[in-house]
């Protein structure tokens, strides 16, 4: 292995060129160049030191693919070598060629309707299972709920308490600022109360629940269904369904309108908070206006929302976990599908509460 | 076939995880040109040797000489050197899955010869070929691939930059019988076309009997005996005698058949 190792040459002889050297992958380049520039000339002979089937594919350019028109000197090996690679080169297939636009467009319109067809069967098969469960109390299990309750309610308190705080403390700066100019302060309890309570608490909430707990169940059934273990469980006589959706459903039924009221109130709290700082609005002043102004049914618009954003976030989560097919990057973007499709439908669905708020002049 | 040259030599290598010794005092010898199959019962620490001759991890002691020269005092760019003397195939294949097959086998060539362009196609190309991949499987995805053409594009991939030296880790597990012989076929093929040195981890008997001629024997924490296998069957070493007890019974039954 320590001798010597000469690079591929090429030199002129009687009555063409010959050539010497290494011709090996790792003199590619060299040899690129060489083969390039020497195409015209005849190779009368060939003293060449090593030989490997990238250096092959090469010399075949220069010496052509026709053995007996090969110059002397290809000791027996390289021969063979040669005639192997002269029988594998080959050039590429064409690739597929890409749809037009309009073809395109109706291919992404087609996964779309599909897409909605499967989230509607999938909350089908979800009420069914809700069904069930009331006519076959025992099929719940109590420690997955339990399980649910506490990895995605408790373990969530404290980011979207920080998460909430700070969003009203951000709102009643913003707002405060223009209010001080009015001379209208004691208007930001108004301002805070109503857009917390209202809008921003349940969707604050969702928003994070999508990330931190739908993310994580579609994670989770995706690797199960990788891993075969649905399809255990149902070999075992037991229904997926109720061992892995319903807990995560009723979990979150639970939790959604929980961390939602938290949400409001340290929401609201963050708002009193700058309020005090910046506005000279004493928590005291704060909490007497909240009490006369803000009507109990702004709270009632606010909590409605929770479990319905609940059902949407494990709908999703757990629709893109069970239809994950494939390998294990196929959880990855299942994950991140879940996640974006989850924020999607809570902010659309916000809206046609808005909606339909309205019209009911609540 | 006496002045073939050690290629790979593992002296006094010592492997722990934590507590667990998994090597100790272990000493092997590969020679140019040799199919050597590491087998041992299960957590004998065969994959864990090859990825130590493979330079993906390091002994806790001891020294790899790889085409003799001894690989710890090597700096970052001799190491780079070494690799690319080294094609290793992984046993899922760990083909890139965002990369279609030609894709990846382009990438060493590619990230280490700077070649482009349409000769650089064609030596992926040759590459697929000579794994006896269909030419359709140059622009899939690795999901899309059956087991078998998942392994054979794992080979070409390998195979990208001509190293002297192949590592294989099981690579006729999850195979079906005909498909591991095909399998085992092209290795043989290959073998003799390029010149290759062989190092496979393996249970398949079959493989270590079509494949190999040498069988290093890992057991009691060392290579017990690098020999053929039609040796390695008779040992009356203990440990060896019991894994290959249900081997010798089969074959002796066959030869009375015959």
């Amino acid at each position: 292995m320590n001798e010597e190792k000469q690079p591929p040459n090429i030199i002129a002889a009687s009555n063409g060129v010959k050539l010497s050297g290494e011709w090996t992958t790792p003199y590619l380049k060299q040899l690129q160049k060489i083969a390039k520039n020497n195409l015209q000339h005849q190779v009368s002979h060939i003293a060449i030191a090593q030989l490997d089937t990238n250096g092959s594919r090469v010399l075949l350019e220069l010496i052509g693919n026709e053995p007996s028109a090969w110059p002397e000197g290809l000791t027996k090996e390289q021969r063979g070598l040669l005639e192997l690679v002269r029988e594998k080169v080959g050039p590429v297939p064409a690739e597929q060629e890409s749809v037009n636009l309009l073809a395109a467009l109706g291919q992404q319109v087609f996964r779309v309707i599909r897409h909605g067809r499967e989230l509607l069967e999938f909350a089908g098969q979800l009420s069914a299972l809700v069904f069930s469960l009331i006519r076959h109390p025992r099929q719940l299990k109590i420690k997955m709920l339990l399980d649910v309750l506490q990895r995605d309610g408790l373990n969530a308190v404290p980011i979207i308490a920080l998460l909430a705080f700070l969003l009203g403390a951000v709102i009643a700066f913003q707002g405060g600022l223009q209010l001080a100019t009015y001379g209208a302060n004691i208007f930001v309890v108004e301002l805070i109360s109503l857009i917390m309570l209202r809008e921003l608490a349940p969707l604050i909430c969702a928003i994070i629940v999508a990330g931190r707990s739908g993310s994580a169940f579609a994670a989770q059934l995706a690797t199960m269904q990788m891993n075969q273990e649905v399809l255990a469980l149902k070999s075992l006589g037991q229904d997926p369904f109720a061992w892995l959706v319903l807990p995560k459903l009723l979990g979150l039924m639970i939790v959604m309108p929980l961390l939602t009221v938290l949400s409001m109130l340290t929401g609201i709290g963050g708002g009193m908070f700058v309020a005090m700082i910046q506005l000279d609005l004493s928590p005291i002043e704060f909490i007497q206006r909240f009490g006369s102004v803000v009507d109990p049914i702004h709270f009632w618009v606010g909590l409605i929302k929770a479990p319905v954003f609940a059902l949407l976030i494990v709908n999703v989560g757990c629709m893109q976990g069970m239809l994950a097919k494939g390998g294990a990057e196929a959880v990855g973007h299942r994950t991140t599908r879940s996640v974006v499709q989850s924020i999607f439908l809570v902010i659309i669905v916000d809206a046609l509460f808005s909606i339909l708020f309205a019209q009911l002049g609540w | 076939m006496e002045d073939h040259k050690v290629i790979v030599e593992l002296k006094q290598i010592a492997t722990r995880f934590g507590e667990n010794i998994v090597h100790e005092k272990l000493d092997l010898k590969i020679l140019e040109g040799e199919r050597v199959a590491l087998v041992g019962g299960s957590g004998t620490g065969k994959s864990v040797l090859l990825s130590e001759i493979a330079m993906l991890r390091e002994p806790d002691s001891g020294e790899i000489e790889l085409f003799g020269e001894p690989i710890t005092q090597m700096s970052g760019r001799e190491l780079l050197a070494q690799r690319q003397k080294i094609g290793m195939m992984f046993q899922q294949g760990a083909l890139f899955s965002s990369l279609t097959v030609l894709e990846n086998i382009m990438l060493p060539i590619r990230e280490h010869q700077r070649i482009k362009g349409p000769l650089l196609k064609d030596l992926a190309m040759l590459k697929l070929r000579l794994t006896g991949l269909p030419e359709h499987a140059a622009h899939l995805y690795p999901q899309s691939l059956s087991g078998g053409m998942l392994k054979r594009a794992a080979v070409s991939r390998a195979l990208a930059l001509d190293p002297p030296l192949l590592l294989l880790d099981e690579p006729t597990a999850g195979l079906d019988p005909a498909g591991a012989a095909a399998f085992d076929d092209m290795l043989l093929e290959l073998h003799a076309a390029l010149n290759l040195t062989l190092i496979l981890v393996t249970h398949d008997l079959d493989s270590i009997w079509t494949v190999t001629d040498q069988v290093a024997f890992l057991g009691e924490r060392r290579v017990l005996v690098k020999q053929p296998i039609e040796k390695m069957v008779k040992d009356t070493h203990p440990v060896i005698e019991a894994y290959f007890a249900n081997e010798r019974a089969k074959r002796a039954i066959r030869q009375e058949l015959i």
